[in-house]
């Protein structure tokens, strides 16, 4: 055989090498590690932010403490007055609840690979229509029918303004995301000019009279009790039920589902109606909760609530983890604990999102960094 | 030829995962020569060539070119070793010209002198007996045309190892012939050409040496000379294949599918089924041929419902049988249409008709299951969806080219693959998953699948198993006309044989079956006739047991024959 001779330039630093199954329990630890890597991140983000503040720790150590009790203080802390304590469970667990609510509505339609990120809008036109009926009807009919009324109402306002985009879609194959997210800032404009025709003087609604929600023992148990059956019935609907196995197979491929026979833009639209219902919801929770609107009433929830439904994987149960996760990350206290900007929140949760997603990469893909020089390559070659 | 070492690899691994690719691989190359590269589908052929082209990196092992070892981190790097790899799909810029992209990537300073690299081109083509025009566009050119300019780009840049990655699956077998006389002229000037190929007598008409790869293994290099195909298949499969696939005479073969005159176009607006006629009849397979793209796809989908026509007709004909008419109770039209024929009797044989009564009274009468019919022997499947199809109670199956895109939901387990089907069935709103669940238990069983579960997505499955799960369920629907578009794309050889016995025990069992294929032999080993398209058009209709691959070849080429009326 002819001489071989070494080879002159390296083996490049890393490649990726695409994993087998991994099992489910290290993919977990993965996740595990992505949050506490992203907690961490943001910490030390933190950490320098305040360094030269007035509310300056001794040490890091202390920080980090401060840091994480923080989170665990907005969210569940005990130690305050007994009635303050119980508060502080249920109102995370409310927030919770609303969250994983718009999170629902927009499940149906991400599942069929439909982009809706409307549910802001959605969900705002739908407490519109039930601040709608409880300011004109209020006082005129019994409460408990007028909360019938504000239902049906938000029902129809959201399902109308998520059906749209679909019709849409369905006919011209129009881009739903592009479209979802326009719908969004006409609905905060339809809001404002209510506003206007209702308090054409004041700067804001007062809180309505009429149109409370129920009191189930305390202000919030209703909410969670409502939010607790939409995910039980979602997840049938999507699971056991001939729409849901639809709606996953026109999901997967369009070529797919019309081969089998199933009528797609049927599908798109009737989704996308499953999907405005369950905002409908959520607006007439906000509406009863509220008893006033605003255009910012909302909060970015259904925004929020797209991830909350990417990071529960499409399923309605491991949504509840994913969107207590991002309760507890929005209710933290970081702002008061040390002084820092309120906007600091918002980018925190986003940097824990990013390394909740960026993970999954982790997960699918193995690092291999360069080995040790092949010093034996000759040997090895004979 | 002379003995030098081209190109080696030493102990040469690559994994994905848990599978191994390639393991502790040992090759050489010698210049001036031509080494096949044998081996199943999944044996790791291509990623071993990938190994050598820079798009995979090994993960242990070296490579050595002309006795230097070195390393390959990217295409770029494998050009400057001169090694060129003609990959499976093509990689062209379809508005450029053919020279425009032959020189796309080539370093050079300032401006491309087309001119220049015209009559290079010119020179190339000419010394290996290539037949090209530099200044085609690439979306002008052919199959065969647009292969030509790959090769020529990777001699441009002065390769003097070829890698091809199965050139012959998409060339009719006079542009085999002439691709191989090109690659006989290289070898001839000293170039190193690896091909790769599943065609066990492309292997032995055009290599020197043959590697057979068997699990990512390299199992042997024997020379071709002393190889024959049963040898080969034997160090493939690892033992004894039979290569015979045992076809029946049809017995008493009726004209089941009649299709007339079809026209249709693509979504693009293009005219891809020109005037398409012929007849499927029961008990036979009839085999459709043709290049890649010609309309075989857009045929079988125009049949199965899911292709706007433009002209033609399709009609299916049922043998005579006494049915209850429950399963259409939902078309009254249809019913009336069939009681103005006088199709409807009782269980006695009493004729029935429905003239006069109220749409509830048909209704009911019909949901009794008292009313039978004699299924009419000709329904018209033009302009209906895959649903009213199937409502006729047409039983059609369909094995389409794209089993995860279309045929399958992959990220579903085997029983709710099944489902695809049946899911309609069952109480109201909800799914019931015990039937489909039972069959998919069955076919496992029957086929012998290989999966972890039934639950497992069958995106997980290797390409023979996706298949089997796909070709048993459309069986399991009691079809009386099957179409398969390339059921063993990808298959080893095994599986392919399974497929082949498969479609002959619908054959004998009566139903018309449609296969479309791109394997000549098997086609003429498999069909009992063989339609020809080309561009759209039926060229010819040949008897599968008398025909020649050459004749077969040529009716794929030709455009200016009209369409032949078939004889029945």
């Amino acid at each position: 055989m002819s001489t071989l001779t070494k080879k002159k330039s390296h083996e490049p630093l890393v490649h990726l090498v695409k994993r087998g199954s991994l099992p489910s329990w290290a993919a977990w630890l993965i996740r595990l590690a992505a949050i506490a890597v992203g907690f961490t991140f943001c910490g030390l983000v933190a950490y320098l932010l305040i360094a030269e503040g007035p509310k300056k720790p001794d040490s890091l150590g202390e920080f980090f403490g401060k840091f994480f009790t923080s989170f665990y203080d907005g969210s569940f802390k005990l130690n305050a007055a007994a009635a303050r304590r119980y508060n502080r469970i249920w109102e995370f667990l409310r927030d919770m609840a609303i969250l994983q609510c718009i999170s629902l509505a927009v499940t149906p339609a991400f599942r069929m690979r439909f982009w809706n990120i409307g549910a802001e809008g959605q969900t705002l036109i739908g407490t519109l229509a039930a601040i709608a009926a409880a300011f004109y009807l209020g006082g005129k009919v019994p409460e408990g029918l007028l909360l019938v009324i504000m239902l049906l109402a938000a029902l129809l306002a959201a399902g109308v303004w998520a059906v749209i985009p679909s019709l849409f879609k369905a006919q011209w194959n129009t881009n739903e995301t592009l479209f979802t997210l326009m719908m969004n800032y006409v609905a905060i404009y339809v809001v404002d000019f209510f506003l206007k025709i209702w308090v054409p003087t004041d700067s804001s609604l007062d809180a309505l009279p009429h149109g409370k929600l129920p009191v189930i023992g305390n202000n919030y148990l209703f909410i969670v009790l409502v939010v607790a059956a939409v995910t039980l019935v979602t997840f049938v609907y999507l699971k056991f039920t001939k729409h849901g196995y639809e709606i996953s197979v026109v999901g997967e491929s369009v070529r797919t589902a019309q081969y089998s026979g199933i009528n797609v833009k049927k599908v798109i639209i009737r989704t996308m109606l499953v999907s405005g219902l369950i905002c409908g919801v959520a607006g007439f929770l906000f509406a009863g909760k509220d008893n006033t609107i605003t255009t910012t009433s909302i909060g970015g929830l259904g925004f929020t609530a797209i991830i909350v439904s990417w990071m529960g994987y499409f399923n309605p149960l491991m949504m509840l983890f994913s969107s207590a996760l991002v309760t507890v990350l929005q209710r933290g206290r970081v702002t008061q604990t040390f002084g820092v900007k309120g906007a600091y929140e918002d980018v925190f949760v986003g940097v824990v999102l990013f390394f909740v997603i960026a993970c999954e990469f982790f997960i699918q893909y193995k690092v291999v960094l360069r080995k040790r020089h092949h010093a034996d390559g000759k040997e090895a070659a004979k | 030829m002379d003995n030098k070492i081209a190109l080696s690899m030493r102990n040469v691994t690559k994994r994905f995962g848990k599978v191994v690719a390639n393991r502790n691989v040992n090759l050489d190359v010698y210049q001036g020569e031509i080494l096949a590269v044998l081996g199943e589908n999944g044996c790791g052929k291509t990623t071993l060539m990938n190994m050598i082209a820079g798009i995979y990196f090994p993960d242990e092992g070296q490579i050595y070119k002309d006795g230097q070892e070195v390393v390959i981190r990217s295409p770029k790097d494998a050009f400057a070793l001169k090694i060129g790899m003609i990959h499976q799909h093509f990689k062209l810029v379809d508005l450029f010209t053919a020279s425009e992209n032959i020189v796309l990537g080539v370093d050079e300073d300032g401006r491309y002198n087309l001119k220049n690299v015209n009559s290079q081109v010119s020179q190339i083509a000419e010394k290996y007996g290539f037949h090209i025009d530099p200044k085609k566009k690439v979306y002008d050119m052919s199959v065969s045309e647009k292969q030509t300019v790959e090769i020529i780009k990777v001699l441009y840049r002065g390769a003097d190892l070829l890698i091809l990655d199965e050139p012959t699956a998409v060339l009719t077998p006079q542009e085999i012939e002439r691709l191989f006389n090109v690659l006989r002229r290289m070898k001839e000037d000293g170039k190193s050409i690896i091909i790769i190929t599943h065609k066990l007598h492309e292997v032995l008409s055009i290599s020197d040496r043959v590697a057979i790869l068997r699990k990512g293994e390299h199992i042997a290099t024997v020379n071709t000379c002393d190889a024959t195909e049963s040898s080969l298949t034997e160090m493939m499969v690892g033992k004894k294949v039979s290569l015979d696939i045992a076809r029946s005479q049809p017995v008493n073969p009726q004209a089941r599918l009649l299709v007339k005159g079809l026209n249709c176009k693509n979504a693009e607006g293009v005219q891809i089924l020109k005037d398409v006629s012929f007849t499927a009849n029961s008990g036979e397979i009839l085999g459709i041929a043709g290049i890649a793209g010609s309309g075989q796809k857009e045929l079988l989908e125009a049949i199965a419902g899911l292709q706007l026509l433009d002209s033609g007709e399709i009609t299916f004909v049922n043998p005579k049988k006494d049915k209850p008419v429950t399963f259409f109770h939902k078309s009254l039209r249809r019913v009336k249409e069939l009681d103005a024929q006088g199709s409807f009797h009782d269980p006695e044989g009493k004729p029935i008709s429905f003239k006069g009564m109220k749409n509830s009274q048909i209704r009911k009468l019909v949901a009794a299951d008292k009313v039978l019919f004699r299924e009419d022997e000709v329904m018209s499947l033009r302009g209906r969806t895959p649903l009213e199809i199937r409502s006729l109670g047409v039983r059609l199956s369909f094995v389409p080219e794209d089993r995860l895109g279309m045929g399958l939901v992959g990220s579903m387990g085997i029983t709710d693959n099944m489902m695809l089907r049946s899911y309609r069935k069952g109480p109201a709103g909800f799914l019931s998953r015990k039937k489909p669940k039972e069959l998919a238990e069955e076919i496992i069983r029957e086929l012998e699948v290989a999966t972890p579960g039934i639950n497992t997505p069958v995106r997980r499955l290797s390409g023979g198993n996706v298949q089997k799960v796909l070709v048993g369920r459309e069986i399991a629907f009691a079809p009386k006309v099957l179409m398969a578009a390339y059921p063993v794309r990808g298959l080893d050889i095994n599986s392919s044989y399974t497929i082949y016995n498969l479609l002959n025990k619908q054959k004998e069992n009566g139903v018309a079956v449609i296969f479309v294929g791109e394997d000549l032999d098997v086609l003429l080993a498999l069909c009992d006739r063989i339609m020809v398209i080309n561009s759209g058009r039926v060229t010819g209709f040949v008897d599968a047991r008398t025909t020649t691959k050459e004749e077969v070849g040529l009716l794929m080429t030709q455009t200016d024959r009209p369409a032949q009326e078939e004889n029945e």
